[in-house]
């Protein structure tokens, strides 16, 4: 079945949609970025690292690393109510988790380096466009940092897996309908993040992973550029 | 970050000698520019730079029941989102008065001008119209934010499509755009805020001006000189005169904003 497998929008299984990075798009923030797979595009600005308020929330031992994920309200057809909603908020914590790993703040105690993100047109995939705009932003900032991360999402459309999954193909509803698996990464293959939503095999799971580190190195080839082209 | 009081000053010294730290006149704006098509899941987008000051409005329309003081009109509202993102100043949390009043100015330009036709968004009185959404949010703070907001606005309605309406299922088939666009009137109600600094009066101030200013007035002109809402904010008084004098650079100020928005109006 798989020679006969097309995707909505006739890309490869293992493409990623064309992706766009750039830094230095809110001048304000300490860093910051814009990255978009085809529809999908988020930016993210990082203010920081800064005295933490409210005070109760210091860390005196370390910096605290804090993300915020939000989608414009017109960002998607049905229009999303402005403010945080329970997505909003979880979406958000695992951001931050999934940056934590290679963010070096533990020298700066009692200090938050915030990391604000923004969906601004959504088609899919949005908090690992999120998050590849977050690791931008943190290095563009100066953050002292490992690595960057970077994040993909990997869909099982009815048995074929795919990379980068679009909004049409997260709805897939054919044989087992869609599964959903975005999976964040170090560029030496560590995983930092992993979330999956549908119905899947451990072997195929397996699978998956080895795909999204061959997508993630590709990603991570576009945000090094991005970095590189901000400096000159 | 704050501006210094020392910076203010001079600011303050320099305007009082016609000058700006960025060689601009008074009455001169920074660059604008502006981008339609920013989502295209939105029913209308526009993003408006002015200078680094950076800003995108997207239009959503729903299907809601009318106010019970307009049975046969549709409805509008407005929100803004000054975004942590866009500056160090804003945080997260529930709109907060600055956000509540950039919205309510952009709000009360719009529907006093009638720019929006809101009898031809009835869809059946007393029960069903449309609602249109303008949602604003900032991207860099730097300064008129208000002015970049309504502009920003109205070409953002400009290029929207009303979405297909299934009137049988009373429902918004979202995603799926008719040809029409909004109904919208001819006379565009163009935003001029004019800050009061020191005893100058200036238009379009960057954030450092913009603190320096301890009074502005927004007017919203349509057709040359007719003024539809205005607004005083912030602490300082106006004499009737310095109050007339705002009033001329309004219209001053319409007539350079003008082309520049009307080009997108087409």
């Amino acid at each position: 079945m798989t020679k006969e497998f097309k995707r909505p929008d006739g890309r490869e299984i293992d493409e990623l949609r064309k992706m766009k990075a750039e830094v230095g798009v809110v001048p304000n923030a300490d860093g910051s970025a814009m990255f978009s797979f085809g529809d999908t595009v988020a930016i993210a600005a990082v203010y920081g690292p800064k005295e933490m308020h409210p005070q109760h929330q210091q860390n005196p031992e370390k910096g605290v690393l804090r993300c915020n994920y939000n989608m414009m309200s017109f960002s998607v057809t049905d229009r999303i109510k402005p403010g945080m909603s329970r997505r909003s908020q979880e979406i958000s914590k695992i951001t931050e988790w999934a940056l934590k790993p290679i963010v070096m703040i533990d020298e700066y105690p009692s200090t938050v380096v915030d990391v604000h993100i923004n969906i601004i047109q959504a088609d899919a995939s949005t908090r690992c466009a999120g998050i590849n705009a977050a690791a931008l932003a943190l290095a563009h900032a100066g953050i002292p940092m490992k690595n960057l991360v970077s994040s993909v999402s990997i869909g099982k459309l009815d048995k074929q897996l795919v990379v980068d999954v679009n909004k049409s193909e997260e709805d897939w509803e054919e044989g087992e309908g869609a599964t959903d698996i975005p999976i964040t990464m170090t560029p030496d293959g560590k995983i930092t993040h992993i979330q999956l939503d549908g119905k899947i095999s451990s072997k195929q799971l397996k699978e998956a992973v080895e795909l999204a580190r061959k997508a993630t190195q590709k990603i991570y080839e576009v945000q090094k550029k991005a970095l590189k082209d901000g400096v000159k | 970050m704050e501006t210094l009081e020392l910076t203010k000053n001079r600011i303050r010294q320099y305007i009082s000698v016609g000058k700006r730290f960025d060689g601009r006149k008074y009455d001169e704006f920074r660059k604008i520019e502006i981008e339609t098509g920013i989502s295209k899941k939105a029913e209308g987008s526009a993003r408006v730079k002015l200078g680094k000051t950076d800003v995108i409005v997207g239009i959503k329309m729903g299907v809601d029941e009318p106010y019970p003081d307009s049975q046969d009109e549709g409805n509008l509202m407005v929100t803004a989102e000054l975004l942590p993102l866009s500056s160090d100043r804003y945080e997260l949390g529930p709109p907060r008065i600055e956000s509540i009043e950039l919205a309510r100015i952009i709000d009360r330009g719009i529907r006093e001008s009638k720019f929006i036709d809101m009898k031809k968004l009835c869809i059946k009185e007393g029960e069903k119209v449309w609602t249109v959404f303008i949602d604003i949010y900032s991207i860099n703070s730097d300064g008129n934010l208000i002015d970049a907001a309504a502009i920003a606005a109205l070409i953002a309605l400009k290029n929207s499509k009303m979405p297909k309406y299934d009137k049988k299922e009373e429902k918004v088939l979202y995603g799926e755009w008719t040809n029409d666009s909004l109904p919208l009137r001819k006379d565009i109600p163009i935003p001029c805020t004019i800050y009061k600094i020191g005893k100058s009066f200036v238009v379009d101030p960057n954030l450092e001006e913009e603190d320096s200013s301890e009074t502005r007035v927004t007017v919203s002109i349509s057709n040359n000189d007719t003024i539809h809402a205005l607004q005083k904010g912030e602490e300082k008084e106006l004499s009737i005169e310095e109050f007339e004098e705002v009033l001329n650079l309004a219209e001053k100020n319409y007539k350079q904003l003008f082309p520049v928005i009307e080009k997108h109006m087409k």
